[in-house]
């Protein structure tokens, strides 16, 4: 393997601090101004870098279980994306002061009023909601710390016992994987109307977050390797499989969102259709048929054609609209509990998105100046490298 | 018997392997074959059969083979192109079936939703799409490059297509190829180390036949396929698998079903009868059934408008009546063309009727139409008549009428 180790320009570490800091400066203006809209909005940021920080973490963990080759050489991207995990576990430390703001269910009053939710009241209450967001994290946590030294220690030994280790290690995770999401999805999301529910809630998050993770992967690679910073023996068709991907992700989200509203919209039961019409308030009709759209067919289109999976440009551009995309969907999901009458997108909201970018971007950037971009120890980089795509 | 047939098929098929060549061939030759070793020996003679600027050759590997896209320089295939235009026309075509099915030809509302409306309409558009796809798909590649109508090449049957097919790497380069010359590709074939090279002639048939396609025995081979697939499914489904219930549909429940036999009651009938003496409540039996309309002339409307009993009327009257009726009482419903035409209920007729005539239809029926006894209630019966009343003045409304809904 001729892989040199280059450090990423001073650029990268410049945008990634100014969108922080500004991102920083907007949301503590944001606090300020509306302390509930701030907190709604930092609900929507923490989402989404829940998606990308766990759903890295997801990537990785499958392509050890699935013994997959073409990822190999892309693998450290989604590692170093996996470190917003630490991250995360101070970032949710202020929503746990923001809940009263958020969650109309941790007032008394409403508890004592709605037989509803007393029935609920068993899971849904504040004790228990934070001990699963703790037991939570201490799984993440702990496999994102196992995989990554893992992966950093077999670039010096070259050990393919790691390997073989973290195989088992991704094949708890996996199934630990659905559990916590799907429980991040329902505490956070799907609590903010507690009356609300749908079976496929959990599954509409992870099929997000995956469609994110793999769009966040395919833009830091494709930009690595095209500025020589990975591998010169890798060429545009290593591309294809994030394109397709991606692609299927997509294909994998409409599935659910159209199978959740359907069900909803066939079986008309006033306790999920009220959730639906919330969405179909004055703007929020053209917001919620945009999402159709924007998330949707949009990119089907653009990335259905074979040759437009291994397009660099067109992939990275990709990537972005993805990752606005996912932003969309989020917004959908949490922000018409609190924008009742039609959605609002202002400086804050702007502000936290830049935040998110920022994070991502600064510590990529810190996990990229100490550790090889390319796992250099593992014994499937060759195959990886070899890829062909016909 | 069995085993005795079992022994002649193989041995046939034995036989059919074992010949080399069944049909002769003719003098007329198809190309040159070389067979190589290894997979990197087949990659690097395709890149050079295509950097010498061969067109027509092809290349035969016993599994796919990654990179020999690029090594024959292929151009990225057409078949997505004829996949994506059949996709878009099959999912038009499911959609514009959905519509036409439920909104024009056979209107039925169900659990109270309109007639079409997209998302019940998605999955059979995603199914249609899809299905088209996959057959141009498939059908595209038959014919683009299997080039279908022709199912029989000159390589087969031959010694090259065997070890291609097993161990061995080939290549052939066509005699039609306008480079072509003997001397010329042997010398290439031996330069990227082929072992051996084969003269491939056409078969007599391939030159005569052009489309074997339409060939009585392969024909009649594809129909005795067919008859024998349709007469195994038939006899599994139908007999082998009759008495197999994978689900039973909720047929079988503890509870007793009417019209059925219960050891609990003393009497064995599992339906209980009433009281000697007593009538359901809304159950009074009714007088004139049976009878012919001119004798019930008598009975008169026992309900007073309201707003509510006309709005009752008319929700009862589109629920029962205008499958057949009309929402008007036209005689223009959604059942026209599979039901007989009713009359309209604002002929002569119906308009000097009492509301007694008009229960008695809905009670005991007339002719074709049934009888509502059984799903319509007494109220609701007389409500539907103020509301048919209210149709036939809306038909005929006199002056005076309009300025009093002002
Ligand atoms: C299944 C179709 C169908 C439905 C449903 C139906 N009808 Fe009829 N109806 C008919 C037909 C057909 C006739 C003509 C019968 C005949 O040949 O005399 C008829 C005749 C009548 C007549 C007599 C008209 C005349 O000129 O002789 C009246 C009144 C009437 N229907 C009322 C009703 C009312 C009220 C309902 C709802 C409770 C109803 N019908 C539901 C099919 C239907």
């Amino acid at each position: 393997m001729d892989y040199k180790k280059k450090p990423l320009p001073p650029v990268v570490g410049k945008a990634g601090f100014g969108l922080l800091g500004i991102g920083l400066v907007l949301m503590i203006l944001a606090f300020a101004v509306n302390t509930q809209r701030a907190f709604f909005d930092y609900l929507w940021m923490y989402m989404f870098l829940v998606s990308i920080g766990v759903g890295s973490l997801a990537l990785v963990a499958l392509e050890y279980l699935v013994g997959a080759t073409w990822s190999t050489p892309f693998r450290r991207i989604s590692e170093f994306l996996a470190s917003i995990i630490p991250v995360l576990a101070i970032l949710v430390i202020p929503l746990f002061f923001g809940m009263h703001d958020l969650f109309h269910w941790t007032h008394p009053e409403t508890l004592q009023n709605d037989p509803l939710l007393q029935s609920k009241a068993s899971y849904l209450n504040v004790n228990f909601f934070i001990v699963r967001v703790a037991i939570i994290f201490v799984i993440w946590l702990a496999f994102y710390f196992l995989f990554i030294r893992n992966s950093q220690k077999q670039d010096v030994t070259k050990d393919p016992a790691l390997t073989r280790q973290s195989i088992k290690l991704s094949a708890i995770f996996a199934i630990l994987f659905i559990v916590t999401i799907s429980v991040t999805a329902i505490d956070w999301m799907m609590s903010l109307e507690y009356h609300w529910y749908s079976t496929m809630f959990g599954v509409y998050y992870f099929a997000g977050t995956l469609y994110v993770s793999f769009a966040v992967a395919a833009f830091f690679a494709v930009k690595l390797n095209e500025n020589g910073y990975l591998s010169e023996r890798l060429s545009n068709n290593h591309y294809y499989s994030f394109g397709a991907f991606m692609f299927a992700f997509n294909i994998f989200w409409a599935y659910i969102a159209f199978s959740q509203y359907m069900l909803i919209w066939y079986a008309d039961i006033p306790e999920e259709t009220f959730w639906i019409i919330m969405r179909m308030k004055g703007s929020w009709a053209y917001f919620s048929i945009g999402l159709v759209f924007v998330h949707f067919i949009i990119p089907f289109l653009i990335l259905l054609p074979r040759s437009s999976k291994v397009r660099p440009g067109l992939l990275t551009k990709m990537a972005v609209w993805f990752v606005l995309a996912h932003f969309y969907d989020l917004y959908w999901l949490i922000m018409p509990t609190y924008f009742k009458d039609g959605f609002v997108f202002g400086w804050s909201e702007l502000g936290f998105m830049m935040f998110a970018i920022g994070l991502i971007i600064t510590v990529f950037r810190i996990r990229a100046a100490k550790t090889n971009l390319v796992p250099v120890g593992d014994p499937k980089l060759e195959s990886g490298l070899n890829f062909h795509l016909n | 018997m069995v085993s005795i047939m079992i022994k002649k098929l193989i041995n046939f098929v034995k036989e059919y392997d074992s010949k080399d060549d069944r049909e002769p061939r003719s003098k007329k030759l198809f190309g040159l074959a070389a067979l190589y070793n290894t997979p990197n020996e087949i990659i690097t003679a395709a890149a050079d059969v295509a950097g010498k600027g061969y067109e027509k050759f092809d290349v035969y590997t016993p599994y796919p083979m990654h990179g020999m896209d690029d090594a024959m320089g292929m151009k990225s295939s057409k078949v997505g192109y004829v996949s994506f235009a059949l996709g878009l026309t099959g999912m038009c075509l499911a959609l514009l079936m959905i519509w036409w099915m439920s909104s024009v030809n056979y209107q039925n509302i169900i659990g109270g939703k309109p007639f079409f409306s997209l998302p019940p309409a998605i999955p059979i558009t995603f199914e249609g799409t899809v299905l088209l796809t996959g057959i141009a798909t498939v059908f595209g590649m038959l014919i683009l490059f299997n080039q279908l109508p022709k199912i029989n090449s000159p390589l087969n049957d031959t010694d090259f297509m065997k070890r291609v097919s097993s161990d061995k790497f080939g290549v052939v380069i066509k005699a039609d190829d306008e480079k072509f010359s003997d001397s010329e590709v042997r010398k290439l074939f031996l330069s990227g180390g082929a072992f051996e090279i084969q003269e491939i002639y056409y078969r007599e048939t391939n030159l005569g036949i052009k489309t074997p396609i339409f060939d009585g025995k392969f024909i009649s081979i594809i129909f005795a396929t067919a008859i024998l697939t349709a007469i195994i499914t038939y006899i599994t489904l139908n007999i082998v698998l009759y008495d197999v219930v994978p689900f039973d549909w909720m047929w079988k429940q503890a509870k007793i079903n009417s019209q059925s036999k219960s050891d609990f009651f003393p009497n064995k009938a599992g339906m209980r009868e009433p009281v000697n003496g007593t009538v359901a409540r809304g159950f009074l039996p009714y007088e004139y059934k049976g009878m012919p309309d001119s004798s019930v002339k008598l009975l008169s409307n026992p309900l007073a408008v309201s707003r509510k009993v006309l709005e009752r009327g008319q929700e009862r009257f589109n629920i029962y009546c205008s499958p057949c009726h009309g929402y008007f009482g036209e005689g223009d419903g959604r059942m026209k063309d599979q039901f007989p035409k009713p009359p309209s209920l604002h002929n002569q007729k119906v308009l000097n009727w009492s509301d007694g005539n008009i229960y008695h239809v809905i009670t005991n029926g007339q002719n074709v139409m049934p009888s509502y006894a059984e799903q319509v209630s007494v109220d609701d019966r007389w409500a539907i008549i103020h509301y048919i009343r209210t149709l036939q003045r809306s038909k005929n409304a006199s002056d005076e009428d309009l300025t009093k809904a002002k």
